[in-house]
């Protein structure tokens, strides 16, 4: 029977890719373990090997196609005895073998986040024109969240020699996430600096290098390996300050993706968004769009206090409009009113955004009229204008990844209930991942996350909507 | 030379000195310096011995660490640095802050938690820093200033001036992790940072032979290629000739060094350690055979490098500045109520 290759996923949270090039051709002999095709994806190269031994009986997607889904058919080897014109027998069969594994993140993605667009998709092109911070009239351009961040640090870079970054695989490997890419070639090993996997002792000495007056970004590989580092992120970083009567801080940025990706279990999916906004002494930014991203980065970098940069990795792929602008930076400590309304009142951030987005999409259709207030800034938190929202709204739901238990949301919720208790109509629902530690089967995870649904239900509630 | 002659169950052999490579030179102090380092220990001596009275008067309160009888290290470190060097050391650090000229009223209303204190009495014992006097803390999570200092050297580096930063840790922090990831950023990145490990017996109540596997720390850089040298910690002239020769070594961009200060603390770890850990005859060997201060003054006698009543002259004046140090600490006042709210955040 006819074998298909399927574009192969080259990460937890791959959804397309490109085929650059083929390195066999139809009618080659192939054996297990020969190389058939090169793709790429905005991270990586990588080689796609034969996992039988056969023919190459069809290219079915020719070299320099982009947008290849995985798990698409790419080509399609023939065993000994069997002609072209066996192929399509297997079709239905493959693609009933492929369904379970595939479903589960293709519809978290349905769900969970804006799908990954080839262009920017007009929605999209809303959120950044909206912002206030934007002159009027300003050039846009489609770019990525990891290009927007990579962009920032860039710009920094150039105009402050005391900006260097420092972490696992940033230089030569060009970023575990490819966030860095580029910089090495640009600023050179100085100021792009490989680390060793030791995330507590390069974070403190990223944090010596602060208090020497330099202005590092300490970049995580993800942010679940800097609990190793939390120590002196907080000891160090967040107290100097104040220890020294202000004579000393430490101008510093910590970034990398934080939260779930995909199917990476327990220990590399979590939000730290409320642990690190607990902390007196730290700035805490989670973007959701790339405008922010770029723009808060910035910001970051200059700031010179600790500043817990939160990314994502799902979000780094997903393309929204950036101003085109010489320098274009964004307050820390405000947010973001995405789309304005005046029935109920939603507060995200990061990529709790993707959720509430959809919900409050699907709940204008039924004649609610959602505010959607990102955040974007945990830390400090722009309660003003949650507040001013929900004396319009007088209702109020949260939504984000993290755990349910001292979440951003529920000191959202207290400090709203104390300020504008007589303004509120219903009790604040606040969303969030469930109170397990990060299931790996497809279902589950997709259970722990918060669902769009929940949002859709949760804004029914508060307004009293059937 | 051994170091000491005491018997303890922590004494080291001499034989193990030597196959350390104890670095053995002694700086033959003229009289100034010989002068200069007896005031310096003595100032320290003194500033400490006030400290403990206040303790226990109730008015210093929280921890308070001690640094008698280890007043040789951070002098004799000190008289080899240059302008623009920087010190960090963990929680045991007044002799550290007096030694690099920071004032001792300020240390001590620190101590007391009063306004004028160095950190606005927001820092206490263990937090108190200098920017002007590049000392850079004052650190009470054991270890963690030893991260800290790498990255001081980092800036060192980047900015491509010869300054050498110096972290000071003990003998306990010398097991932690981060020690060791630190040891290996400095040696691949070549930062020029001198480790001073000092080694006072104990940390808190636990012997080295009962907490380390190496206890010669001057070989914990081994597998890092870090060279490193036990140095007689009781000795000011010892530790300056080896002062002299790490920081010369981290200014030519030889990379880090460690320096083992075989040192003893007289007195407990912290004010509320009663030392049962150890002997009385064990402490009392070590302040009648290698007190750094007797040490000088005997050989200032001996050489005639000043009189009895010399001494005595600056041992009044150590005395006066210690006395208006405390006055100051117990008259001034506390922070304002306002001061809670400020030097958060930028």
């Amino acid at each position: 029977m006819p074998i298909d290759i399927l574009m192969p996923a080259l990460s937890p949270t791959m959804e397309e890719g490109t085929l650059s090039k083929w390195l066999k051709k139809e009618g080659d002999k192939v054996a297990s373990g020969d190389v058939l095709a090169e793709i790429e994806t905005d991270k990586a190269t990588m080689e796609v090997e034969a996992i039988d031994e056969g023919v190459l009986g069809k290219i079915v997607v020719p070299a320099g196609t982009e947008n290849v889904k995985v798990n698409a058919v790419i080509a399609v080897i023939l065993e000994e005895g069997e002609s072209a014109s066996d192929i399509g027998s297997s079709k239905p069969a493959a693609e009933a073998a492929q369904k379970p594994e595939a479903e589960a993140p293709k519809e978290k993605k349905s769900d969970a986040a804006a799908p990954v667009p080839a262009a920017p998709k007009a929605p999209v092109a809303n959120e950044a024109a909206s912002d206030p911070s934007i002159p009027e009239g300003t050039e846009m351009v489609p770019t990525t969240v990891r290009e927007a961040l990579r962009d920032a640090m860039a710009e920094e870079m150039r105009a402050d020699d005391k900006v260097f970054v420092m972490g696992e695989e940033v230089a030569e490997y060009q970023g575990a996430y490819k966030i860095t890419q580029g910089l090495l070639a640009e600023f050179g090993a100085r100021r792009v600096v490989d680390t060793p996997i030791t995330e507590h002792g390069f974070a403190g000495l990223g944090v010596g290098a602060a208090m020497a007056g330099l202005r590092p970004i300490v970049e995580f590989m993800t942010f679940n390996f800097a609990m190793q580092a939390i120590d002196q992120i907080i000891n160090s970083a967040a107290k100097t300050l104040y220890m020294s009567g202000g004579q000393m801080g430490a101008p510093i940025v910590f970034r990398g993706p934080n939260g779930a990706a995909a199917r990476v279990g327990a220990q590399h999916s979590q939000c730290y968004a409320s642990w690190y906004s607990a902390i007196p002494g730290l700035k805490v930014v989670m973007p959701y769009s790339a405008a922010d991203a770029k723009g808060l980065l910035k910001a970051a970098i200059r700031d010179p206090n600790p500043v817990i940069f939160l990314e994502n990795e799902i979000l780094y792929g997903q393309t929204f409009d950036v101003p085109k602008m010489d320098d274009f930076v964004l307050p820390i400590g405000k947010a973001r009113i995405h789309k304005t309304g005046k029935d109920a009142t939603i507060v995200s951030f990061g990529i709790g955004m993707t959720y509430a987005i959809k919900a409050i999409e699907e709940l204008s259709k039924m004649g609610i009229d959602v505010e959607l207030i990102d955040l974007r800034t945990i830390r400090p938190m722009d309660l003003p204008t949650v507040i001013e929202s929900v004396k319009k709204t007088g209702r109020l739901v949260t939504v984000e990844e993290g755990y349910p238990q001292n979440s951003v949301g529920t000191e959202i919720a207290t400090r709203v209930m104390q300020q504008a208790f007589d303004y509120l109509d219903a009790p604040i629902i606040t969303i969030a991942g469930k109170d397990v530690p990060m299931p790996y089967a497809a279902n589950l995870e997709k259970l722990a996350l918060p669902n769009v649904g929940e949002v859709i239900d949760a804004v029914k509630a508060v307004t009293y909507t059937a | 030379m051994a170091p000491r002659k005491s018997s303890g169950a922590a004494a080291r052999k001499p034989a193990a000195a030597k196959k350390s490579g104890l670095a053995g030179g002694i700086t033959d102090f003229d009289k100034a310096d010989e002068i200069k380092a007896y005031g310096e220990m003595l100032m320290i001596r003194r500033f400490e011995e006030k400290a403990g009275q206040l303790y226990g008067m109730g008015f210093i309160g929280g921890f308070c660490h001690l640094y008698i009888g280890q007043e040789a290290v951070v002098v004799g470190m000190q008289m080899a640095l240059k302008d623009g060097d920087q010190v960090i050391t963990g929680y045991r650090d007044h002799g550290h802050m007096l030694a690099c000229g920071m004032e001792a009223r300020g240390v001590m209303a620190e101590l007391t938690g009063r306004r004028s204190g160095y950190s606005h009495g927001k820092g206490g014992s263990m937090h108190m820093f200098s920017k002007e006097k590049n000392f850079y803390g004052g650190h009470g999570i054991v270890g963690g200033q030893v991260s800290l200092g790498t990255g001081l050297a980092f800036a060192n580096k980047y900015r491509g001036n010869d300054n050498v930063s110096l972290a000071y840790f003990g003998d306990g922090a010398a097991n932690q992790g981060q020690v060791y990831e630190s040891f290996n950023m400095a040696a691949l990145w070549k930062l020029p940072v001198v480790y001073i490990i000092e080694n006072n017996r104990y940390a808190m109540g636990t012997s080295t032979a009962r907490s380390s596997a190496q206890s010669n720390f001057s070989l914990r850089g081994n597998s890092f290629g870090i060279p490193g040298h036990q140095v007689d910690g009781m000795d000011v002239r010892a530790v300056h000739a080896a002062a002299v020769e790490a920081v010369a070594h981290c200014r030519s961009g030889k990379g880090p060094i460690i320096l083992e200060m075989l040192t003893y603390r007289y007195r407990g770890h912290s004010m509320s350690d009663p030392a049962k850990y150890r002997s009385k005859d064990e402490v009392q060997k070590m302040r009648s055979e290698h007190d750094p201060i007797e040490q000088v003054k005997a050989r200032i006698l001996e050489l005639k490098h000043a009189s009895e009543d010399d001494l005595k002259a600056i041992d009044k004046k150590v005395r006066d500045v210690v006395a208006d140090a405390a006055d100051f600490a117990q008259a001034d006042k506390e922070p304002d109520a306002s001061e809670l709210y400020t030097d958060i955040l930028l």
